[in-house]
């Protein structure tokens, strides 16, 4: 090879390496093609598309009372009862192994060893995910909305754009979640299997057990924070705590309390969760050893 | 344009009680191709990790044109490129998508982008795969795509650890031809290798390590002195066997020659003062003595016998 087949190489280019916000992007960018080219998104858009056409088919034919009532009960319905599902599969097939699957495959060097903060591709792997989660939502979202239409006309209730707000800030903050556990672990599978463990059943035990067995509120855990999504889809926001008294003879009673959180609380527990996540995540990927 | 620098000040490096770099001192600067030699395990590519921020020294610190490259990584590896290992690239890109998304990050002008990345495709001999997806690539096509991507944006300072790993004999020999054809004014390039003709084949200096520790540096001639000493070692053969006779009453008999013992039959090693001038002395010699020499080359070298035994020390 002669030195002067280098030309275009060779050229002297004052090159300045953009700042990086910019460099998130492409991160964003090239994380993004890597979803939509693999078979993991086309299974997932075929999972949501698969629960809204369940839904649709089951609606339709049943007519069921509690959804075809009023349009708010449809909706509380429909996108309520499904909404933090389809955002909990997202953030496990787009979060649970975005950054612990750059170790293991050992794609990480070739990002890593170049002049680009590791904070920007924990961030911009992060918007990705997030992108490809709000695109599953949307979709999930306009099939709901598209049937609603059918069943009670153009007003939607504007109940349901609260909600939708809510799942966006719950999205985010299951991704933060995931990214800190993928980052955590360096190993593909296990990353996976806790999230998966976490929000599939250690959590909805919590949620449950904790108020039936001691009767008090599990204010730290996010599903619970989570809980505002269907709430804010009632004509009046229920109240924070009901308890139920269930007579066992010799006039005593088992007292079951149910709690709903305030709608204050549910954001800042999502929040909380996000923040916190983001921090010891981004830490954890500062240190982390690329041995 | 300032010569670039690279810095090692007492960079170590431990796993648990284990020390993979130990007190590592080395500075170089200007325009050259440095090759970082040694055996396998003593510690290249741990350094050339801490250079590129992919793990953290233990102690010291690791300095690109002055600036440590733990905690302003970005603006230390502004202007250099780097090959590690051999990383993976995402299967789902295209070679020319993967090397897309390093002119992005570096910044590169959208003019004249594509002839760049186009060239450097060009340059690792993959023409043919530019727009095919790498998961489809075979071990040696991909650590050819790694090396293109080292050449984008015009790095100023290149590492390259033991590029030529994966490759084929071909392969290797091209890759070694484009290393030294980015030798170049303002550019300097630390390669490390475990393979010393590789070394002395690309490289202008050369820094010699083993068990995380620096035994040498500088050019090539200058180690190999270091090692050589006064002494210098030929291989002579002969068309026929040599018998003893001949070796003591002839051979050893030869102005400058210190000692002479048979490899095989055919084969004689000589061991000999007074440096060139001597061996060509010994190389007339030995043909007016007409005994039937066929063959005379400089045999292993100090610095190859020194680098053989860490070698062998080493499995
Ligand atoms: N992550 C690690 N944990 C423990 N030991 C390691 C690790 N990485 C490298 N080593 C050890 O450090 C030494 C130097 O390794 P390395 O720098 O990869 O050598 P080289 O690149 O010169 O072959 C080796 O003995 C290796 O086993
Ligand atoms: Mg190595």
């Amino acid at each position: 090879m002669e030195a002067d087949t280098l030309g275009q190489l060779e050229e002297p280019q004052t090159i300045r390496v953009p700042d990086s916000i910019t460099q998130i992007g492409t991160i964003t960018k090239y994380e993004l093609l890597n979803y939509f080219r693999a078979k993991r998104f086309y299974v997932l858009l075929i999972i949501g598309l698969a629960i809204s056409a369940l839904l649709t088919f089951l609606v339709a034919y049943y007519r069921p009372e509690s959804f075809l009532n009023t349009s708010l009960t449809f909706y509380s319905q429909w996108w309520g009862g499904s909404v933090t599902f389809v955002i909990i599969l997202s953030a496990i097939f787009f979060g649970g192994d975005s950054i612990s699957g750059e170790f293991q495959n050992k794609t990480g060097y070739y990002l890593v060893s170049r002049p680009v903060r590791r904070s920007s591709i924990y961030v911009g792997k992060w918007v990705a995910s997030f992108i490809a989660s709000m695109i599953m939502l949307l979709l999930f979202l306009g099939i709901a909305v598209a049937n609603g239409v059918y069943y009670f006309g153009a007003g939607v209730p504007y109940q349901l754009w609260q909600s939708v707000l809510l799942a966006t800030l719950y999205m985010g903050s299951v991704l933060s979640f995931t990214f800190f556990w993928s980052s955590l672990f360096k190993t593909s599978v296990i990353s996976v299997l806790v999230t998966v463990i976490l929000f599939l059943f250690a959590f909805p035990l919590i949620d449950g057990l904790l108020p039936s067995l001691v009767g008090a509120e599990p204010w730290f855990v996010i599903t619970y924070g989570a809980e505002v999504i269907t709430a804010v889809l009632n004509t009046s926001y229920p109240v924070h705590d009901i308890q139920s008294k269930t007579p066992i003879g010799k006039g005593h009673f088992f007292t079951i309390t149910t709690f709903t959180p305030y709608l204050w609380e549910g954001i800042a527990i999502m929040l909380a969760y996000f923040v916190v996540s983001a921090v010891l995540g981004l830490f954890i990927f500062e240190k982390r050893e690329f041995a | 344009m300032t010569d670039s620098s690279i810095e090692a000040v007492d960079l170590t490096k431990n796993y648990g009680k284990f020390t993979a770099l130990d007190g590592l001192n080395l500075r170089l600067e200007g325009s050259k191709c440095v090759g970082f030699l040694g055996p396998n395990g003593a510690g290249k590519t741990t350094t050339l990790k801490i250079f590129t921020d992919l793990i953290k020294p233990s102690r010291g610190s690791a300095l690109i044109n002055g600036l440590e490259v733990h905690g302003n990584k970005k603006k230390a590896l502004e202007n250099c490129s780097a090959l590690v290992e051999t990383p993976e690239i995402y299967p789902y890109m295209s070679a020319r998508e993967a090397l897309n998304l390093v002119a992005d990050l570096k910044g590169l002008p959208k003019s004249g982008r594509k002839e760049v990345i186009e060239e450097a495709i060009s340059e690792v001999k993959m023409e043919d795969w530019i727009d095919a997806k790498v998961g489809k690539f075979s071990k040696g096509m991909k650590q050819r795509i790694n090396i293109a991507s080292t050449l984008i944006g015009n790095p100023a300072v290149i590492f390259l650890d033991e590029p030529t790993t994966g490759l084929d004999p071909r392969g290797m020999a091209e890759v070694r031809e484009i290393v030294k054809s980015l030798k170049k004014k303002d550019r300097l390039i630390f390669m490390s290798s475990h393979l010393l003709n590789e070394v002395s084949d690309v490289c202008d200096e050369v820094a010699l390590i083993d068990h995380g520790k620096l035994l040498a540096y500088g050019t090539m001639d200058d180690v190999t002195a270091r090692f050589t000493g006064e002494e210098g070692l030929a291989d002579a053969s002969f068309s026929k066997p040599v018998d003893q006779d001949t070796l003591d009453r002839y051979i050893l008999k030869l102005d400058n020659v210190i000692s002479a013992e048979r490899v095989n039959g055919k084969t004689v090693r000589l061991k000999f003062n007074g440096g060139q001038a001597a061996q060509g002395e010994i190389l007339a010699d030995l043909v007016a003595l007409k005994i039937g020499l066929v063959e005379f080359k400089t045999a292993f070298s100090k610095l190859e016998d020194t680098y053989m035994s860490l070698i062998q020390e080493g499995n």
